[in-house]
């Protein structure tokens, strides 16, 4: 008792000195991060407030909701749309091949060397993207590419004849899942390790058949990581622009592409309504990752 | 379970298909310039187009930049939270997310508006500044990925101890980021890096809207004006892509060692 008393007074003794030291340490606290957040707010933060706030202005910079109107118009309003169309359907069913192959890797009984060279494969393939991409797609079911002469000389399919082209939703979308599988992959995998053994083996002491297994143990627990992914593979397409000019130049109308003609050429004839397309593109991938956060933080609580 | 076993091969195989018929195809086609015989005319081409070399060593030298400062400003923000400010964390890494959030062509149109010619910060006004601004836009594409590495780092190294230990023994500020933490996350910042040349190497939007000699305009230039360069094109990005990517599945075998080492 008697030293903790004395520690207490040699405290309070000496309270006023540190209090003084630590006002005067608190700048160099700062320091450390100080390059950090003046990068992120110069760089990152004020040129997207800055779009932001230009989307709500006139060429007089008063208020206004004009821009935003603005977008209504059909040509941005079909631009929207098949932006987000290419960006679900790449997201579903990169989500639902992605999810197939790592159920497979992981639990198909298939040899090791497999599982580590698809996850390998994977975060290759999650990166090869943009220019290069559409290239490849472009040598592959191209007018001239490999599997639409094989399709055509040897299964005597024709599929331009019956209506497909790689510069249309089907072609974008079955480009942009070369690097949402892959994604898929390697984000859904972990969650399916944490799908403990013991429960597979509770579930059969309890009687339970693989089906309800599935239904009732697996499907639950996924399902957030599950969900949040698509959402992430979502957001991932969307703002995606190399792959798509490159392959269609601007034959397909999507969202990145119109905005880039915009700041390229002002096509719109209208700085401002530039700004609000900006402005609808991180609204939408901002609610994305809304979600994605909470499907995250929902998952989490199964995988530790 | 037998069955199991016989969907997985069925799952594993129709995905390799889809994986590698691109691939092959694309090789394939690459090499088809000799009409009738395979060559590698395409490749040889390329490789010998002066504005290849020019461009590609443009964004190999970006991306040098990119990761320096990328680790300037990410090595010490992180560690700087992992010592002191921990409660600063959830407003990091919501900031290093942010760029996942807001699409490269926003990012760079924010830029083009605010640092113009006429701006108080003019970037735009020379080829300095615009390449300066290039590489800004590059790191904060890489701010993600730089940062979980970093992070992921640090979290396997006893940063307290560590920085105590070098102040005992006299150590400044600058001494301990450069010869104590960088060392020991070296491997999981030059996992960052490999990770942040590969998006920057081809990287297109931002290079093409700043108006840069860069390699993805190049890339996109080929692509729109001949047949069989490109494909040649799409093989030495694929194998630029898989070079970095198993650079740092290598360095990931030593950091585990490396973060446990005594010293």
């Amino acid at each position: 008792m008697t030293d903790l008393s004395l520690s207490n007074q040699t405290m309070a003794g000496k309270a006023a000195p540190p209090a003084e030291a630590r006002s005067l340490r608190l700048p160099t606290q700062w320091l450390g991060v100080a390059p950090f957040f003046i990068f992120a707010i110069m760089f990152l933060i004020l040129p997207t407030l800055y779009l932001m706030l230009g989307a709500f202005q006139n060429d007089a910079g008063e208020f206004t909701l004009e821009n935003i109107v603005a977008l209504a118009q059909p040509s941005i309003v079909a631009a929207y749309w098949i932006s987000i169309k290419v960006s679900l359907a790449s997201a579903l069913i990169g989500a639902f091949a992605g999810l197939a192959i790592a159920i497979a890797i992981v639990r198909g009984g298939l040899p090791n060397w497999i599982r580590s060279a698809t996850l390998t494969f994977s975060g290759v393939a999650s990166n090869f993207a943009g220019v290069p991409l559409a290239f490849a797609f472009l040598a592959t079911l191209g007018r001239l590419g490999l599997a639409t002469v094989i399709l055509n000389t040897v299964f005597g399919l024709n599929i331009y004849a019956h209506g497909f082209n790689i510069l249309s939703f089907w072609g974008l979308t079955l480009t942009y899942v070369y690097f949402q599988i892959p994604l898929m992959v390697v984000i859904i995998t972990p969650a399916i390790d944490g799908l403990k053994k013991e429960w597979g083996e509770a579930a059969a002491t309890l009687g339970a058949t693989t089906a309800q297994y599935w239904r009732m143990v697996v499907i639950p627990v996924i399902w957030p990581s599950f969900l949040g992914t698509v959402i992430l593979l979502f957001a991932n397409a969307f703002g995606a622009i190399a792959t798509a000019y490159a392959l269609t130049g601007s034959s397909l109308n999507i969202v990145p592409i119109l905005l880039y003609a915009q700041i390229r050429g002002d096509v719109l004839h209208n700085a401002h309504l530039g700004y609000a397309i900006a402005f609808g593109m991180i609204v939408i991938t901002g609610l994305a990752n809304v979600f994605y956060i909470w499907f995250r933080t929902r998952s989490e609580r199964w995988l530790k | 379970m037998k069955g199991g076993r016989f969907w997985a091969w069925v799952v594993f195989i129709l995905g390799a298909a889809y994986f590698f018929i691109p691939l092959i195809a694309t090789v394939e086609f690459s090499m088809r310039m000799r009409r009738g015989v395979y060559s590698f005319d395409a490749y040889q081409i390329v490789l010998g187009d002066e504005r290849f070399q020019a461009t590609f060593m443009y964004s190999v030298i970006a991306a040098i930049f990119t990761i320096v400062l990328g680790v300037l400003i990410v090595v010490p923000a992180a560690y700087w939270i992992r010592l002191r400010l921990p409660q600063l964390r959830p407003v990091v890494e919501f900031i290093t997310l942010l760029p996942l959030v807001i699409p490269a062509i926003v990012i760079v149109f924010g830029y083009i508006r605010m640092y113009g010619s006429n701006s108080p910060l003019p970037f735009l006004a020379s080829d300095v500044g615009t390449n300066a601004l290039l590489v800004i836009g590059y790191a904060t594409l890489a701010l993600p990925y730089m940062y979980r590495a970093v992070d992921t780092g640090l979290r396997t190294i006893d940063v307290r101890t560590l920085t105590e230990a070098a102040q005992i023994l006299g150590a400044g500020w600058g001494t301990i980021i450069t010869r104590v933490i960088l060392p020991n996350v070296l491997i999981a910042v030059l996992s960052g890096a490999f990770l942040t040349f590969a998006i920057v190497i081809g990287e297109f939007t931002m290079a093409s809207l700043l108006n840069r000699p860069a390699f993805g305009p190049y890339l996109q230039n080929i692509g729109a004006n001949r047949a069989y360069e490109p494909a040649a094109l799409a093989i030495i990005a694929f194998v630029i892509t898989w070079g970095c990517m198993s650079l740092i599945q290598i360095l990931s075998r030593f950091a585990p060692r490396s973060a446990n080492r005594p010293n």
